[in-house]
């Protein structure tokens, strides 16, 4: 469980986070929706300590990550797995090496007992026989399953995902979300997921809070986000005319 | 403005050297990268080295020849300690640093600055690694170790390179050279080649990662941070040399 109390951040004059609670689940997926420029990079950065708030607390499991050192962050860490909106793969090296890096950099581990932890990690993603292949040869859905064994195979408490739908097709975007989805139930963690797209990753939502100008604006869970009467949100959700009349639809149709 | 830009340019740079000198997290996979730094820096400059030096040797011979020919009262045979003390002294730490702070130094400002706006400086941060220790010390270690190799390279092939040019241009014979060269050597001056060719590549390497590590935004500035990494380092480079120079010839 990660509780985020009144996280607050500022660049110069412009306030982007004013003062955000919130808390996400162990063992469910929790859904931060917001628009572009709503500050939800700028949240997810702080969540994982790559930016200092200027105010509040983020624990993890009661330990504050705000006021961690370096090297403390660093352990904590090892207990993270993050999903890069840009994947962040590291391009020198193969598929293989890749989700192997964390196990290379971090344990003690024979190489028999690497290979066969990233070949169940890339199985789980259902990408094999790409081992030996390099980020540039393979296409951007596959590189998200990278990404994401990668950020499996230290077995982590906590992953964080940002954008995960970013460029991908509507289908392919629809695959990634229910692997994010299954992995987070079947291994217990606590997952993050960060995201402009409602479409596509609402879905996967056990939680959903939404995020209007740099404050936490709403939550609930997706049957609510049909319910509501917040403008901001609905506005968000149902951008055009056509949306709202779907939704109108639906309401009306369920009485 | 602009000066107290440049102290926290310094004050930056200052900690991440600082910040990079801690215990590598995992050593099979820090002296991998040191290994890997060496080979790419010493095969990648080996060819542009050897002809550069080679040239620059002969050209320093040519000139001294024509000089001290036309001058007529020094024996030719000094020539091979004079071209023998340019390139020991100058042009083979000097002109290998600065050769270096083009090809590695942009090399490296932009491996390292790829990975910061592609995300996996940060991706190697949230996984728990210290990208100081783990990206940065083993390209400063790599090319601290591999350019002095160079640079006693670089100066054979330019003392060679003197001695070529000056029996094809008649200055001398191949034996004058020869017993020229062995003639009131100076230990000194092979220390001070030494003391260059460490801290020249230390500059260059980190003076790379340092611009590569701190880009902002897309490739518009990375190829901006690249070029800068050169134009600094070439500066440190003449700058240091001059010390150098100054306090201990
Ligand atoms: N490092 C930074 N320095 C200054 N302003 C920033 C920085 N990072 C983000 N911002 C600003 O914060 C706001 C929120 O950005 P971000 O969190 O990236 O939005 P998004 O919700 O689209 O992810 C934007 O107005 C952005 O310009
Ligand atoms: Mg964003």
């Amino acid at each position: 469980m990660i509780e985020v109390i009144g996280i607050e951040k500022s660049f110069q004059a412009q306030r982007v986070l004013k003062g955000i609670d919130v808390t996400f689940e162990k063992g469910q997926c929790n859904l931060i929706i917001g628009k572009s420029g709503a500050g939800k990079t700028v949240f997810m950065s702080c969540l994982v300590g790559l930016i200092q708030p200027d105010n509040g607390q983020i624990l993890f499991d009661n330990r504050d990550i705000v006021k961690m050192n370096h090297t403390e962050k660093s352990d904590l860490r090892r207990e993270v797995g993050m999903l890069f909106q840009k994947n962040a793969l590291f391009d020198s090296m193969t598929i293989e090496e890749n989700v192997r890096f964390p196990l290379d950099m971090f344990t003690n581990m024979s190489a028999f007992e690497k290979k066969e932890r990233v070949d169940f990690c890339l199985q789980r993603v259902s990408l094999m026989g790409a081992n030996d292949k390099y980020p540039s040869e393979i296409s951007g859905g596959m590189m998200k399953r990278v990404a994401l064994a990668r950020a499996i195979v230290l077995n982590p408490k906590y992953l964080f995902c940002d954008e995960p739908n970013s460029g991908l097709d509507p289908q392919t975007a629809i695959v990634i979300d229910n692997l994010i989805k299954e992995i987070t139930y079947e291994f217990n963690i606590t997952t993050v997921v960060v995201s402009h797209d409602m479409n596509s990753v609402i879905e996967i939502g056990d939680y959903i809070n939404f995020i209007y100008q740099g404050e936490l604006w709403w939550k609930g869970d997706k049957k609510e986000i049909l319910k509501t009467q917040n403008d901001e949100l609905n506005n968000f959700v149902f951008p055009s005319e056509f949306m709202k009349e779907i939704k109108e639809v639906l309401r009306e149709g369920r009485g | 403005m602009k000066l107290i830009n440049i102290l926290d340019g310094l004050g930056a740079y200052l900690e991440m050297i600082f910040r990079m000198f801690v215990k590598p997290q995992k050593y099979s996979m820090f002296f991998r990268e040191v290994f890997r730094q060496m080979y790419d820096i010493g095969i990648g400059s080996f060819g542009i080295i050897s002809i550069v030096s080679l040239f620059i040797g002969a050209v320093t011979s040519v000139q001294f020849g024509n000089k001290l020919m036309n001058l007529g009262i020094i024996p030719m045979w000094w020539m091979g300690g004079m071209v023998r003390d340019t390139v020991i002294l100058e042009m083979a730490p000097t002109i290998t640093g600065l050769l270096l702070a083009g090809k590695v130094g942009s090399n490296i400002a932009s491996e390292i600055g790829t990975m910061r706006i592609s995300e996996q400086i940060d991706a190697m941060e949230i996984m728990g690694v210290n990208t100081y220790s783990f990206l940065i010390a083993p390209k400063v270690l790599g090319a601290v170790l591999i350019v002095p190799a160079l640079t006693t390279l670089g100066m054979f092939i330019g003392i060679i390179g003197g001695m070529i040019s000056g029996v094809l241009g008649g200055y001398f014979g191949q034996d004058e050279y020869i017993y020229g060269l062995q003639d009131d050597f100076n230990g000194r001056y092979m220390l001070i080649m030494f003391i260059k060719s460490f801290v020249f590549p230390f500059l260059i390497s980190s003076i790379a990662s340092f611009k590569g590590y701190y880009v902002k935004g897309g490739a518009l500035e990375l190829g901006k941070s690249s070029t800068d990494a050169v134009v600094l380092s070439s500066i440190a480079i003449v700058f240091f040399n001059f010390f150098i120079a100054y306090f201990l010839l």
